[in-house]
């Protein structure tokens, strides 16, 4: 559906160019072959291999180096790409991939279920998200483009966890040579089967991706290079995308950015392209510790905060409220979940009833609130804003700081805090990025974005255990709105809004990544005109 | 005292300091709460205890600091600079691809600052009290004081986004095409605002130096002798008098490079440069303690390099000082 509009006004502007006399008129079939595509990024990647290291920064330069047996569209359903066809068994215990015959890696050997075997058992021992292939088994290879894979029980998560930068396919000629897979040099200088290789990687300033030939999509990919230039600075980084030395910046969340790139009358905005990474960003709090072990007073501090007033008027109608530990565009989101609208009175009500009465300075107890460095707006922003808002309800908040974010890491990891902003990704299917908060086996001292709230219901791990086997969509959506409707309930988190990341992009690049993984999928379909 | 021992001394001294900024900062960025293996644990999004104590065990974080100290010293010892933990790439060829970019960064400022420094230090000694000189005094005070973010800032507005005649992401352009000579053109199109940012800082201390010292030598009995015997004024000037008066800027000079260095760091941040002072930056955020280190080192000597030559090219310059007391 947005393909097709984006095409349509594609095409008029086309059209439009060429009444003026600028252009010859072009087929809208036809993409024009050739260019470079300039990225501008503010993240900085450690090396480039997804396999071992999960995140954006190595996400989206992965993903153009190495394939991956399935791709997703913008709705949800997975596409082939190195597997033409699979299919799940009727007990959900193996899933078989058929393998595209013409696949090769970067250095001309084939593509085999060998280098498929070989990188799920990499992922699976290697990568941070072991709930994507902690059930396989083995994976067999019955002839050279057939994998099968064995589940020791149903695991619906897997065809996500097949695409994208979460499965990516490394040569085994290559990394199979007994070095450890986290530290191997490989990592940093990449061979892998995707449209585009690497010609260049300078840590820290830029990655050049130049156009591999014998890549196995007939005609693809259009463009000759792809160069991912790295500016921390936000200002030089506008003006790079201003002045068209940039052409297209992606995971962009400041609405002050936002805006001022909307203005570029070169430049395309779109929030199209993050439906699966499902940025949400919360207020946690520590339930091991009162006043906040009591779920009243965690329910009035969500009846006392406008999550209204924080999407509309801090962040300028940029990000979407979000009440659910699940992002609302995924299919699992439950809109039964109960909202928390503001109700100072009844915010007050619950405080009382709690036994917290006020005292002579009016207030009732106080708590801290930390936020993770950097960018103001998501979180320092609303921190400051949790103060004066609670005020009103008798709750006396003291905003902590921390200089950088090992600091911040190390006292909620350590769970030495009261509430915390903090910011999570779902990563597609809720087995890979929701279960971690909310499992009372996953309160693990020491390890950020662990369950670091404390929070344990045995309804809500059995829930969550259930859902991650159930292979029929509509039982285990109903697991799910279950869950939501008991956490919503409990709150241990109040979600306040999913992180507005936006893509801005020359108007003349046809196809900008909108599918549910955005960037961090191949951009071979993607054209400078 | 002859040339060599005292090459020799300097050197021992300078290994001395070495010494301690090595152990000083090593356990100094030890101290900063929160551990690098939490850092790659935010990186990739979260990781389980285990993988935490594997990484920690990886980069030998699990042993005591006095050992890993020890560790290092032996290291560094054997002229190895270690791993980076965030790049997990030898940390000698990290600094290898940053090194060069700072090195022109900071050359590049100091010939501008020296060069205009001492133009306009001559033409205001020309006339202490003219409106040249209180011009120059005001300007190059301003810029001294200055903040060099908040200059580097400003050059941006006016020069990349007002009037975009200069690019700022970096050292060269991302869609670049064309043969050596355009590359070197390229570099010098992007090192223009950076370099001139952090020559507007020490410009100040060499104009002034240069005035002070023009002042003090245009007074000077052979100067009277050169203008009683006719010489031009432009040739007195800058023939006879900028030679004498050259001295203690080229003193000031060598002894600047350490402020230069760390002057780099912020005008690097700010212009996106590729250099060391960047990557320094990042490495303290992302707790990359070799990287850190690495570099820490690596300035150190060049500050003490640096030092050294200073002195032999005062040496040379100033036959007087040669010999140690003076020649009686």
């Amino acid at each position: 559906m947005s393909i097709t509009r984006r095409r349509l006004l594609g095409g008029a502007a086309a059209i439009g160019a060429a009444t003026a006399g600028l252009l010859p008129l072009p087929s809208l079939a036809q993409q024009k072959r050739g260019g470079t595509l300039v990225i501008a990024s503010s993240q900085v990647p450690r090396h480039l291999n997804p396999a071992v290291q999960s995140g954006i920064a190595t996400g989206v330069p992965g993903t153009q180096i190495f394939a991956s047996p399935l791709k997703f569209d913008s709705d949800w359903n997975p596409q082939p790409y190195l597997a033409e066809s699979w299919e799940t068994a009727a007990d959900g215990l193996s899933v078989t991939l058929n393998l595209v015959q013409n696949a090769t890696f970067h250095d001309g050997k084939p593509v085999t279920s060998e280098d498929v075997a070989f990188s799920i058992g990499v992922i699976r021992d290697n990568h941070p998200f072991k709930s994507m292939f902690a059930p396989v088994e083995r994976v067999d290879t019955p002839d050279p483009h057939t994998a099968v894979i064995r589940l020791s029980k149903p695991h619906p998560a897997l065809l996500l966890a097949l695409s994208s930068a979460l499965c990516v396919i490394l040569p085994k000629h290559v990394y199979g040579d007994g070095q450890d897979l986290k530290t191997h040099p490989a990592n940093s200088a990449p061979v892998g089967s995707g449209p585009f290789r690497l010609a260049e990687f300078k840590p820290g300033e830029q990655i050049r991706l130049e156009r591999y030939e014998g890549f196995f999509i007939e005609g693809r990919p259009y463009l000759d290079e792809i160069v991912i230039r790295i500016i921390k600075d936000p200002s030089a980084l506008l003006i790079a995308m201003e002045n068209g030395d940039a052409d297209m910046y992606p995971y962009m969340a400041s609405s002050q950015q936002i805006r001022r790139l909307g203005k570029v009358d070169r430049l395309a905005i779109t929030d199209q392209g993050y439906a699966a990474i499902g940025p949400i960003n919360w207020l946690a709090f520590n339930t091991a510790k009162p006043p906040l072990d009591d779920k009243r007073v965690r329910q009035a501090i969500g009846y006392a905060t406008d999550r209204d007033f924080i999407t509309k008027a801090l962040m300028r109608g940029f990000a979407k409220p979000q009440r659910s530990p699940i992002i609302e565009s995924s299919p699992f989101f439950n809109p039964d979940i109960p909202a928390y609208d503001l109700d100072l009175d009844r915010a007050n009500a619950l405080l009382d009833e709690a036994g917290h009465a006020r005292g002579g300075d009016g207030m009732r107890f106080s708590l801290t609130c930390d936020y993770i460095p950097g960018p103001a707006e998501q979180q320092k922003s609303v921190a400051e804003y949790l103060k004066s808002q609670l005020k009103k309800v008798g709750i006396d908040v003291q905003v902590r700081a921390s200089p950088d974010f090992p600091t911040w890491a190390k006292r909620v990891s350590t769970h030495d805090f009261d509430m915390t902003m903090d910011v999570v990704f779902n990563w597609g299917d809720p087995v890979i990025g929701v279960h971690r908060t909310y499992l009372s086996s996953n309160i693990v001292k020491g390890v950020i974005w662990s369950n670091t709230q404390s929070y344990a219901n045995p309804k809500v791990d059995e829930l969550l255990n259930a859902a991650a086997v159930e292979t029929d969509f509509a039982r285990r959506k109903a697991l799910y709105d279950e869950f939501q409707m008991i956490v919503g309930e409990d709150l241990p988190i109040y979600w306040i809004n999913s992180l507005p990341y936006h893509t801005a992009y020359n108007k003349k690049i046809q196809n900008p990544p909108t599918s549910i993984w955005g960037p961090m999928q191949s951009m071979d379909d993607l054209s400078m005109g | 005292m002859n040339t060599a021992a005292y090459i020799a001394r300097r050197l021992f001294y300078g290994l001395v300091l070495m010494f301690f900024v090595v152990v000083l900062n090593f356990v100094l960025i030890r101290l900063a709460p929160g551990d690098p293996a939490e850092v790659i644990a935010g990186e990739m999004g979260g990781i389980t205890q285990e993988m935490l104590a594997d990484i920690r065990a990886t980069y030998g974080l699990d042993k005591p600091i006095a050992t890993q100290l020890a560790i290092y010293l032996g290291q560094i010892a054997r002229g190895d600079l270690g791993m980076s933990f965030f790049f997990d790439q030898p940390v000698a060829k990290l600094i290898g691809t940053r090194i060069g970019a700072t090195i022109l960064l900071v050359l590049a400022a100091q010939l501008v600052s020296i060069l205009i420094g001492v133009v306009m230090g001559v033409f205001a000694a020309r006339k202490p009290n003219g409106v040249v000189s209180a011009l120059v005094a005001v300007f190059s005070t301003l810029g001294y004081a200055l903040p060099v973010f908040w200059t580097g800032i400003m050059l941006i507005i006016v020069f990349a986004s007002w009037l975009p005649i200069f690019p700022v992401e970096g050292m060269r352009s991302a869609r670049f095409e064309g043969g050596s000579f355009a590359y070197v053109l390229d570099v010098l199109h992007h090192l223009v605002l950076p370099a001139v940012t952090l020559a507007i800082i020490f410009l100040a201390q060499y104009a002034r130096l240069a005035r002070a010292s023009m002042i003090e030598v245009l007074g000077a009995d052979y100067i009277r002798t050169a203008r009683a015997k006719g010489v031009p004024e432009r040739r007195v000037v800058f023939h006879h008098a900028l030679r004498n008066a050259v001295l203690p800027i080229l003193t000031v000079a060598g002894l600047q490079f350490g402020n230069l260095i760390s002057g780099a760091l912020l005008v690097e941040t700010v212009f996106n440069w590729p250099g060391m002072g960047t990557l320094a930056f990042d490495s303290i955020l992302r707790r990359d303690y070799p990287t850190v280190m690495g570099i820490l080192i690596i300035g150190a000597a060049m500050v003490v390099v640096a030092n050294i030559l200073t002195d032999l090219g005062y040496r040379l310059a100033d036959p007087r000082i040669r010999t140690e007391g003076g020649r009686r």
